[in-house]
């Protein structure tokens, strides 16, 4: 295999763990306002993922360090082009990720109350978000000659990629819903089923028709059995939230994220970014990466280190596997 | 304003404003580490209560250190666009080891830190901090060597036909002698900043409230006191190194430190000038003879060139254009890094000294100093590094590639100040949230602590929640 479209799956397996790990940490943090009845409440949901979620966030930073790494083209011209929608997403991950470590450090219900606000909002900013700009790099958008981005900001929020947001947001709702079913106990739980299986029929009808379109785009036929293989497993998701099967769900959402994005990278190799304009003007695996050299020492780099981060993340997956309820919230804030 | 200008603005602002909550992660995460080793041995209560105490102000930095190093890994490619075209091949893969090695060891050991007080054995627990120290580290050197490279491009080739520099040699990189020298400057001065920060807020509990747990204060003024000033020697000496390799791979950059226009044998180190700065009049001139000569070449003798000379020097080599930085900005923000650093160590010093056998100090001034002491080296750190990167000016690559053909051809100027009044109003509105509960913290003082064995009770509440 060529190194460069070694680099290309890499990229791919980055973004699988980003979306699937940090779409169930974005969907807890939009849950804080949907499911959420009381501040003991937002508490048990936030510390849910209280140790995991900046573990989560890396994934998009090694993301974001590879791409630059292996394809600099790419880096220049995506987060040149996306000017705007990415300045949003930086913004409510800054204000976000502040308010989980700040939210729980005074007691006022003022100061709670818009921490909360600030959570809830950089959970869904990005959840949209993100699945607009994949929809977009996948689709294609206005890059000339000299590998700029001339579109607006309005050129990316075209009905495909709207829908691949609201795709990505649904979903994310979903998958939040089924990691505190799995990780809390008492009624929280209960109604973390009962609100994924109602957004999960919204969530099924608007993938559904993502993948098909996503389909007929590409017209490939590997991206129309990875989406099949996408839809299957949601509806095996669903079936199992219904039955109460909250581990099997929870595989089963996490799947269908990571078949998606696996479906939206294949559609794009060996592009990583196409031209709307003239397909010569396309961004390829080979017109966009760095130096072979680069690539060889990356992938030393990549390949002795990934596991270890595997490993330790793994571990601290395992370390933080109790379920949470009302009862393990401590009262005080100050003094713990 | 064009679009350049305003990039830079947002790289100056965003970058300074990160770098203001790395100093304190960095030193901060080693002496927590290290009082928890200390609680570990002697299972002495004082130990355990500093450790949470100075543990939850590390947390409240390091939240916001996290939220704004997101902005710096996306930036290059939004505002300097043709930059990250340019130096990508080489400069792309620090970043990307940063995150691989140091962001994730940082990020889990935290994690697994501060909620596993009841979870992992106590010695599993204090491995926790450890590793993420050392992640703070390693994180440290990846970005500096990227740095570095910046300062003093090595291990490269030129690719005129994709008009791109291209890694040849990735060791050079990681072991350029710049690099080499950064790193031992920046993390002393990180390490002064985190003594100063447990030194200054010690004494300010010594002496407002001297009945509150004077004991455990006094242990961690002398940890934090001793620690600035061992530090701040360290970083004197590896400043001194850092002096020559400047001196030697980017003359212009000392030159205009010192306002020198004319080379001069021996050359003498200029404390302060009143008067201009362009070289035409100096009103007056406080000098120690020869120890520039010293500071640029490690000898009394040593010639240092000046400005004029490098000019005209440059632009034989680059063509015609302006090759000095700003010399007000380059000549005060050195000498104010220089200056505030040693006002640290004497105000280090002066609470070591009057607390010498237990004495317990009082004077407004000991409080004021207190209050004054955690931010002197920690503006002594931006200064620092203002420095070295307006005295890379006009390069953003020295000698390779000018900062202004970085810039992103393709964004706009509304949007690049778009997202620049963003920044600064969400910085500007975080900055004051942070500091006010970083007082809170710090005026609430030690906590209680719960020593007994973690029950198995499974209904029992988590030692830590958010
Ligand atoms: C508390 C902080 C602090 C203190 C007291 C000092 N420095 Fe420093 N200095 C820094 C914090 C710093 C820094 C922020 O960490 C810099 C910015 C870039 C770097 O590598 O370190 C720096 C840069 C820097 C450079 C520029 C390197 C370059 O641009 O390539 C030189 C020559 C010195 N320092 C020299 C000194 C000397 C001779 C000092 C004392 C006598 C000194 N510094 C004290
Ligand atoms: C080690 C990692 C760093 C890297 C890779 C880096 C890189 C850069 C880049 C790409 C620019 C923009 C181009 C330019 O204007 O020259 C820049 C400018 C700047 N950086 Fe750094 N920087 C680093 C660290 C820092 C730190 C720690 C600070 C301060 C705390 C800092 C302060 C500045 C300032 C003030 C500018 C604006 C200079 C100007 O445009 O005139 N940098 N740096
Ligand atoms: C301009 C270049 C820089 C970039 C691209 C950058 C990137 C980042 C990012 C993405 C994070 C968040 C990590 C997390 O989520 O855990 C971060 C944090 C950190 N960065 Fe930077 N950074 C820059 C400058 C620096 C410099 C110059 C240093 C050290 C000398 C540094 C040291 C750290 C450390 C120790 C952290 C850990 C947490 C904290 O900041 O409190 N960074 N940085």
């Amino acid at each position: 295999m060529e190194l460069t479209t070694f680099w290309f799956i890499l990229i791919a397996v980055l973004w699988v763990g980003y979306l699937v790990l940090e779409g169930f940490d974005f969907g807890v943090g939009m849950l804080i306002g949907l499911l959420a009845r009381n501040d003991t409440e937002r508490r048990v949901l936030i510390n849910t993922i209280g140790p995991l979620w900046d573990g989560n966030e890396v994934w998009l930073l090694v993301a974001g360090g590879a791409t630059f790494a292996a394809f600099p083209e790419w880096y220049a011209t995506l987060f040149s082009g996306f000017y705007l929608p990415l300045f949003l997403i930086l913004m409510a991950l800054i204000v976000r990720g502040v308010g989980l470590e700040f939210r729980g450090k005074r007691p006022e219900a003022m100061w709670r109350r818009r921490w909360d606000a600030a959570i809830i909002v950089g959970s869904t900013v990005p959840a949209l978000l993100w699945g607009v700009a994949l929809a977009n790099i996948v689709h294609g958008v206005p890059i000339d000659s000299h590998k700029e981005y001339v579109g607006s900001f309005f050129t990316l929020l075209n009905p495909y990629a709207l829908l691949g947001g609201l795709v990505t947001l649904t979903v994310f709702i979903v998958h939040g819903s089924m990691f505190v079913a799995l990780k809390t106990v008492g009624d929280i739980r209960k109604r973390a089923r009962i609100l994924a299986l109602k957004v999960g029929a919204l969530a099924a009808v608007l993938a559904v028709a993502f993948i098909v379109w996503t389909g007929f785009d590409q017209g490939k036929l590997a991206v129309w059995l990875l989406g099949l293989l996408a839809a299957g497993a949601f509806v095996g998701a669903i079936v199992a939230i219904f039955r109460g099967r909250e581990g099997v769900a929870f595989t089963a959402t996490s799947l269908t994220i990571g078949l998606v994005a696996i479906m939206l990278f294949t559609g794009l190799f060996p592009d990583v970014m196409p031209s709307s304009l003239d397909a010569a003007w396309n961004l390829t695996t080979h017109n966009a990466s760095s130096t072979h050299y680069t690539l060889v020492i990356m992938s030393w780099v990549a390949v002795i280190f990934t596991p270890i981060v595997l490993m330790y993340q793994s571990w601290s997956y395992w370390v933080f596997r109790k379920r949470i309820g009302v009862q393990h919230i401590p009262m005080d804030v100050l003094t713990k | 304003m064009d679009a350049l200008d305003i990039a830079r603005w947002q790289f100056g602002i965003t970058t300074v404003y990160h770098f203001f909550f790395v100093p304190v992660t960095i030193g901060l995460s080693f002496l927590v580490a290290g009082l928890q080793t200390a609680w570990w041995r002697t299972k002495k209560e004082k130990y355990l209560k500093l450790t949470k105490f100075f543990g939850k102000l590390f947390l409240i930095n390091f939240a916001m250190g996290v939220a704004t190093g997101i902005v710096q890994e996306f930036q290059f490619g939004m505002n300097w666009s043709d930059y990250s075209r340019f130096v990508g091949d080489i400069f792309g893969a620090p970043l990307a080891i940063e995150g691989l090695l140091a962001f994730f060891l940082e990020s889990t050991f935290l994690g697994l830190w501060i909620f596993g007080w009841d979870r992992l054995k106590p010695g599993v627990h204090l491995a926790t901090i450890w590793i993420a120290a050392v992640g703070t580290l390693l994180s440290a050197y990846f970005i500096l060597a990227a740095n570095s490279f910046m300062q003093h491009p090595v291990g490269y080739t030129f690719n005129a036909a994709k008009n791109r520099a291209e890694l040849t040699d990735f060791g050079a990189v990681l072991t350029n002698k710049v690099a080499l020298v950064t790193f031992p400057h920046t993390i002393a001065s990180c390490f002064m900043v985190g003594g100063a920060f447990v030194a200054g807020i010690a004494m300010w509990h010594l002496v407002r409230h001297p009945a509150r747990d004077a004991e455990a204060f006094l242990t961690a003024l002398r940890l934090g006191g001793a620690t600035l000033i061992i530090a701040g020697l360290a970083t004197v000496v590896t400043g001194d190194s850092q002096g020559k390799v400047m001196t030697e791979v980017q003359p212009m950059k000392m030159a205009a430190a010192e306002g020198l226009y004319e080379t001069k044998q021996p050359a003498p180190f200029s404390l302060l000038t009143i008067g201009t700065l362009d070289g035409s009049k100096s009103v007056y001139k406080l000098e120690v003879p020869r120890l520039l000569s010293y500071l640029g070449t490690g000898s009394v003798n040593g010639q240092v060139k000046g400005i004029n000379a490098l000019q005209s020097e440059y632009e034989q080599k680059y063509g015609p254009g302006d090759y000095s930085p700003n010399i007000p900005i380059t000549y005060w923000t050195f000498r104010a890094m220089i200056t505030v650093g040693f006002l640290a160590m004497a105000g280090g010093a002066w609470m070591l000294w009057s607390t010498r056998r237990q004495r317990m100090p009082t004077s407004k001034w000991m409080l004021r100093t207190a209050l004054a002491l955690p931010l002197l080296p920690l503006v002594g750190m931006s200064f620092g590094w203002i420095f070295t990167e307006m005295g890379r000016q006009p390069w953003a690559v020295f000698g390779l590639m000018p900062t202004a053909a970085g810039v992103s051809p393709g964004t706009t100027a509304a949007e690049v100040l778009t997202s620049l009044i963003g920044f600064t109003a969400l910085y500007g509105v975080l900055a004051v949230v942070e500091v006010k509960l970083l007082l809170k913290y710090i005026q609430a003082g030690l906590p209680e602590v719960d020593t007994t064995v973690p029950s198995d009770d499974s209904d029992a509440p988590l030692a830590f929640a958010y």
